[in-house]
């Protein structure tokens, strides 16, 4: 039963992967272009959410009504200012500067808010939890994944039911050809770079919730991000969400061995899968 | 290189060689840093510049490296020196299995991917309590066994060998066949495969050469500082750091990383007392160099100037005649 308990454990944290791979796979799709800044940008949501908390005084889940705007503002101008300046020159450009914004934001939130790691407060509903056939399931977690799934959900109408979707999608197929049609790629590189951070938004309140965070996390967050989409492939939404509950369990089972083999595990499922299906293990597309 | 270049290579070799003549033990020390962090920043131009293979992952083998130097020296007794070099043919070693997991991902994946290895060798590290007294570290006792001022001028006249032999590996190979391969990779894979380029095999080559290079310098690095942490070793920092440099001095140029690695050096040492400051400063630089000047400052200089001190740029000899435009059509 306490293994039950431990998969469980690790499903649940898989749909809080889920939305930091999609996040980070939304962009590589429109635009092929890796934000290795991702994982800051989950942990600046955290602090927005904490702020939004000390100024408003609302709790950590309504607080999502101003964060995810201003993270969206935040994806859009990022675009707009720094990364559509470099477009056309290369792969190496958008990395470099992502990289460097990675630095920065660690470096400016160790000195607003120091290194001491803090979290939100949600209130009773942190340690609410009910039974089901002997597994206990944490109210916070459940509603996490619930979230991930619903913000799923909505990407995947997004995508295949709008205007702006199928833009998107067309985009990332062939942006000459797109351009051809009347579809203007730098702004819809923008608007996926908002939407990235939108959805980075939800993953950072989710996160502040479930556990704590530190200015320094960011990087630990962009690897799971990215282990999650390399074991669930690229191409498919529901893949990504597979991937991020199989990293989930191998984390909170590797966890049940040795506390410091909770990263390690994750790790080392990913590399073998790096090794074994390079192409991930539920991949639509062949294209890595 | 003509004369004047070897002579004024020559000159400033001299005047570094001749530092524990008239330097004091804290110049020599700060300057193995510095030497560090350039051939760090070589060697990472090296792959990134040259070769397109972007690693935010060399943390690896400066970690590898400094751990190996300790237990070679300390464990198995093996000279100081020689346990340097040893421990770079051990990072080599280990970067070859490595090399074949990476390699089946692109540009920013491919940057994560080895960000990930090198997380898997810090935990690796952190984990071993016992033999390599996990997140507490080592130290290298073995150093205690050599005289404190023949140790440190050894140890400094090494960096500048290291620091030499770091500029001369990338200036030699960029001017043989293979630096042209390099750059035909880095420009675009698929066309440099088509004219015969042996991509993979070079990629690997530059790859494995890297980790060996940085391996060593990660080994100079504690055996200048004496004491190693996993967290510390490990960080993604040193990544940053050879980033930083290589994007303010020049990427894809030999001088750049000089340059850059002296911006660098400045910067922080002059805002060593602000904390953070410095890091956000550099990585402003580096993003504001990446958007207005991606030449960097060396590329800059050479517009303006024309220099250059390590020329590896190829051009077309004079006596080849330009190709003629094509003749209009005749109309019928």
């Amino acid at each position: 039963m306490q293994w039950v308990n431990i998969i469980v454990q690790g499903i649940l944290l898989g749909g809080l992967y889920a939305l930091y791979g999609t996040g980070l796979s939304l962009i590589f799709g429109v635009m092929r272009l890796v934000n290795l800044a991702h994982g800051d940008f989950i942990v600046v949501a955290a602090y927005l959410a904490l702020l939004a908390g000390q100024l408003l005084g609302v709790s950590p889940y309504l607080s999502l009504v101003v964060v995810v705007p201003l993270m969206f503002a935040l994806g859009l101008l990022m675009q707009l200012g720094l990364l559509n300046r470099t477009l056309g020159r290369g792969l190496m450009p958008p990395l470099l500067i992502t990289f460097g914004l990675s630095v920065m934001l660690q470096n400016i939130l160790l000195l607003l808010f120091t290194a001491d790691s803090r979290g939100l407060d949600a209130g009773a509903i942190e340690t609410a939890s009910f039974e089901v056939g002997g597994v206990a399931i944490g109210l916070a977690p459940l509603l996490t994944f619930i979230v991930a799934v619903c913000v799923l959900l909505a990407l995947q109408w997004f995508f295949s039911n709008t205007m702006l979707g199928r833009a998107f999608r067309a985009t990332s197929d062939d942006p000459d050809t797109a351009e051809l049609m009347g579809i203007d790629s730098r702004r819809i590189y923008a608007l996926a770079m908002g939407l990235s951070l939108a959805v980075v938004a939800v993953a950072g309140v989710l996160l502040g919730v479930r556990t704590n965070f530190a200015p320094t996390d960011g990087p630990a967050r962009l690897i799971f991000a990215f282990e999650t989409v390399i074991i669930g492939g690229l191409g498919s939404l529901w893949g990504t969400l597979l991937g991020g509950m199989l990293l989930g369990v191998a984390q909170t089972v590797g966890a049940q061995f040795n506390p410091a083999w909770f990263q390690l595990a994750g790790h080392i499922v990913t590399l073998l899968v790096l090794a074994f299906r390079p192409t991930g293990l539920f991949a639509r597309t062949r294209d890595v | 290189m003509n004369a004047p270049r070897i002579a004024f290579a020559l000159l400033s070799l001299a005047a570094l060689l001749s530092v524990p003549l008239w330097g004091s033990s804290s110049l020599m020390r700060t300057l193995v840093e510095f030497i560090s962090l350039l051939a760090l920043a070589q060697l990472w131009n090296l792959l990134a510049g040259y070769t397109g293979l972007v690693s935010v992952g060399q943390q690896a083998w400066i970690g590898l490296g400094g751990y190996a130097l300790i237990v070679f020296a300390d464990d198995l007794g093996i000279n100081l020196f020689l346990a340097v070099f040893l421990a770079g043919l051990f990072t080599a070693a280990v970067s070859l299995p490595t090399a074949a997991l990476v390699f089946r991902l692109r540009a920013g994946y491919f940057a994560i991917g080895t960000w990930v290895v090198a997380e898997v060798f810090r935990l690796l590290v952190a984990g071993s309590t016992d033999w390599l007294k996990g997140g507490l570290g080592r130290t290298l006792a073995a150093a205690g066994a050599l005289e404190r001022g023949l140790r440190e001028d050894l140890t400094y006249w090494l960096a500048v060998a290291l620091g030499a032999g770091s500029i001369a590996l990338v200036y030699g190979l960029m001017r043989s066949r293979i630096g042209l391969g390099l750059t035909a990779i880095r420009d675009s894979e698929t066309a440099a495969a088509s004219l015969g380029v042996n991509v993979n095999g070079i990629k690997w080559l530059v790859y494995v050469l890297c980790a060996f290079g940085t391996g060593v310098i990660g080994a100079l690095i504690y055996l200048n500082v004496l004491r190693i942490t996993p967290d510390a070793a490990f960080s993604v920092q040193w990544t940053a750091f050879m980033i930083f440099i290589v994007v303010i001095g020049g990427i894809g140029t030999v001088e750049g990383p000089i340059v850059g690695a002296l911006v660098f050096f400045f910067i922080r040492e002059y805002l060593a007392g602000f904390g953070g400051w410095s890091l956000i400063l550099l990585g402003v630089i580096a993003v504001v160099m990446m958007l207005v000047a991606p030449q960097g400052i060396w590329g800059l200089i050479h517009e303006r100037f024309g220099l250059e001190i390590f020329p590896v740029r190829r051009r077309l000899p004079a006596s080849v005649p330009p190709v003629p435009a094509p003749e209009p059509a005749e109309a019928p």
